[in-house]
């Protein structure tokens, strides 16, 4: 019985070491591939900024009115003025749809003939 | 083992023959045992100490065998158990109050050289110099055939000269990552934004920290991993500031002023809205503190917070105020204008004569210096005192700039009943423009102190009050008569409502004694719109001068004055401020037939 044991004993290290072996590479690969990402999250994050720097720069007020300036005849853009701002009243309702033509006939010779044929 | 008994009979019997003493005997025998045993216990004591010393020695040289990997291997970012996001890790960058970039950071790259392993300098050297103009191939050659193992060549290299240092194909020319701080909007706030350098280098990074401006003050906030990247919002609204730099940087050539500032700042809040100052920088391109001559000349000082001037007539309202707030007079009290008013050696004149007495509304609308001095007189010294301290006018302003507490106002040492007099029309005090503005905001919103700051202020709190509502709109109306009828009356803006007061300060020499004749501080503080005024503009032109209607003018009315209005033109649509247009028809009544 004691023999036994010991042999359990032993058979249990053996299967715990192993167990551990395992899980030791397979947290250095989990590290390896999250290391992986990492750097690929950065470098994205990174073209991200340099992106968003390139926006900025292409935006920037000095550029958009010399680019204002030079397409004017085509854009006539002019800085926003107080006379830019309207009222609400001055917006027209929009206009009420054309009813649509019900009693259409088509046109032969020219002339005009409703279907009750008053002229 | 045998053991030897203490008294071994033959030996007993042999000596009790022999006469001897038997005892003698058995004091050898346990003196032998004694020293047997101690010789024993000797050498297990030995063992255990050489044990525990090798325990000891493993332990040391286990703990200082790390320690030294510690210290002489880099540093490694701990990946298994990180807080919060390991990736960003840039200095942060700033927006405006709409999230429009300021500034941010850009990858380059530095170029730096390992002389001893170049195979031919010489070809580095003449290869570098074509590539950086400023670099000297003699210099180079001399440094990389010298004794030099390291030199930095340079701080920041442009993606095409990086690639063209690659051409030259020199293993000893190296690149390390370079972390750049970017301003997209070249000089637009640059006073703002102050700029940012390197720190500590090293060859894979270095530091980037702040000078100046809002970088350095918020260097800890900009820097601090904690907030991930987030970045710091300010008040400015950058399209606000480019229209208020190009319409104040043409005003500024027009009245060929030698300087000049403006501020925007919300009336409510205390949000700086647009802050210039001019001469202005490119923050790219940091130029060099003035090693000698006066500061106030380089294009790095800020004017709107460093520039402490007597701001002239501006300061009328507060004394009118003042008084109207302890009773004394009302906007209609006639006040005694007979000049010159003679206090000891001191005279105090008006620029014209207006007779012998002016409504209080009439002194604010005519600038009357007399009038506003006799309203001092009544105030005293000590309540003025502690009303110009209430609005903010005896410490340096508050906002968040390294630069701020150098704007420190110029107080008189004495503050006797004649300065009392001449600080209510705005002499013998100097402040910054910043401090005329954040005292403005007072009478704008009705009465309550607001702070100065430079971030977006999401849920306002009112701050004390200083003055009754009904005492700062009376103010306001003052302000506004001047510019309908008054000394700014080409600060109309069709439909904006214009209120604001000038003023003309002459400017004090520098090494005392007096004041320049013809070189004048001109400021125009306003407020619109005046019947709910949300913002308070203050433009100060510095020695400005325009050849009009046959003369040369300089007072603020004639420079400042248009200059703001063309401002308010351009700034208040672009704040969302409808013009205020009187319509025909009452609003809200339809017409209808029955």
């Amino acid at each position: 019985m004691r023999g036994f044991l010991f042999i359990m004993a032993a058979f249990a290290v053996m299967g715990l070491a192993f167990w551990a072996y395992q899980e030791n590479y397979k947290t250095q690969a989990t590290m390896r591939e999250t290391r992986d990402l990492h750097a690929q999250i950065g470098a994205a994050h990174e073209r991200l900024g340099m992106l968003r720097a390139e926006w900025a720069y292409l935006n920037r007020p000095d550029r958009l009115a010399d680019l204002a300036e030079l397409n004017f005849d085509r854009l006539g853009l002019l800085p926003i003025m107080p006379e830019a701002f309207g009222r609400v009243d001055q917006i027209i309702y929009p206009l009420p749809p054309i009813a649509p033509i019900t009693n259409s006939v088509t046109l032969s010779s020219g002339v005009f003939v409703p279907e009750d044929g008053a002229l | 083992m045998t053991r030897t008994p203490l008294r071994p009979l033959a030996r007993i019997l042999k000596a009790r023959a022999s006469g001897e003493n038997p005892d003698a005997i058995e004091a050898e025998i346990r003196a032998k045992r004694h020293a047997e045993m101690h010789d024993k216990a000797r050498q297990r004591a030995e063992g255990r100490l050489l044990v525990l010393g090798l325990a000891f020695f493993c332990a040391f040289v286990t703990i200082g065998a790390r320690m030294g990997t510690l210290a002489s291997s880099v540093p490694m970012e701990p990946r298994a158990a990180t807080v919060g996001n390991p990736i960003i890790g840039q200095r942060s960058d700033i927006v405006d109050r709409n999230g429009r970039m300021l500034a941010t950071n850009l990858a380059t790259h530095s170029l730096y050289a390992h002389p001893r392993d170049m195979i031919d300098p010489e070809h580095a050297a003449t290869g570098l110099a074509a590539i950086f103009p400023e670099l000297d191939a003699d210099e180079l050659l001399e440094d990389f055939t010298g004794e030099r193992r390291f030199l930095w060549i340079r701080r920041q290299i442009s993606p095409e000269q990086m690639q063209a240092v690659h051409d030259i194909g020199s293993p000893g020319l190296l690149f390390g990552p370079r972390e750049m701080r970017l301003y997209p909007n070249g000089p637009i706030a640059a006073h703002i934004l102050g700029g940012a350098s390197y720190g500590r280098e090293g060859v894979a990074s270095a530091e980037v920290i702040g000078v100046a401006g809002v970088e350095r003050q918020f260097d800890g906030f900009l820097r601090d991993p904690a907030n991930e990247g987030a970045p710091l919002e300010l008040s400015i609204d950058l399209t606000v500031q480019a229209a208020s730099e190009e319409v104040l940087a043409g005003g500024m050539s027009i009245m060929s002023a030698k300087g000049a500032t403006s501020i925007l700042m919300d009336a409510h809040t205390g949000e700086i809205i647009s802050m210039v100052s001019l001469p202005d920088f490119d923050p790219n391109n940091r130029p060099r503190v003035l090693t000698t001559g006066d500061q106030s000349d380089s294009p790095l000082f800020n004017r709107a917070v460093q520039g402490v001037y007597e701001l002239g007539s501006t300061f009328k309202i507060f004394a009118v105020a003042q008084a109207m707030e302890l009773g004394l007079v009302n906007a209609n009290t006639m006040i005694d204008t007979q000049g010159p008013l003679t206090w000891g050696r001191f005279r105090i004149r008006d620029f014209h004569d207006y007779g012998p007495e002016l409504s209080t509304t009439d002194v604010i609308v005519e600038s009357s210096n007399v009038g506003t001095a006799r309203i001092a007189m009544q105030i005293g010294a000590d309540r003025q005192r502690a009303f110009l301290n209430t609005l903010g006018f005896l410490q340096p302003t508050p906002i968040e700039m390294v630069e701020a507490p150098t704007g420190k106002p110029l107080l008189p040492a004495n503050w006797s009943e004649l300065s009392a007099m001449t600080i209510s029309y705005g002499h013998g005090l100097s402040t910054s423009p910043l401090h005329l503005a954040t005292a403005y905001a007072s009478i704008a919103n009705g009465g309550l102190r607001v702070e100065p700051t430079l971030l977006r202020v999401d849920n306002p709190e009112p701050g004390p009050r200083v003055m009754s509502d009904a005492v700062a709109q009376s103010a306001v109306h003052m302000l506004r008569q001047v510019v309908v009828r008054g000394t700014a009356s080409f600060g109309e803006v069709a439909g904006y409502e214009v209120a604001g007061k000038t003023g003309t300060a002459d400017k004090a020499r520098e090494n005392g004694g007096g004041y320049y004749d013809d070189k004048v501080i001109a400021t125009f503080a306003s407020v619109f719109p005046a019947s709910d005024p949300q913002y308070v503009l203050i433009v100060t032109l510095d020695e400005p001068t325009i050849y009009t209607l046959g003369e040369d003018r300089r007072t603020a009315g004639w420079t400042a004055v248009p200059v703001a209005a063309e401002m308010i033109r351009r700034v208040a649509p672009l704040l969302g401020l409808r013009p205020h247009v009187d319509s025909a028809q009452p609003v809200g009544v339809t017409l209808t037939s029955n």
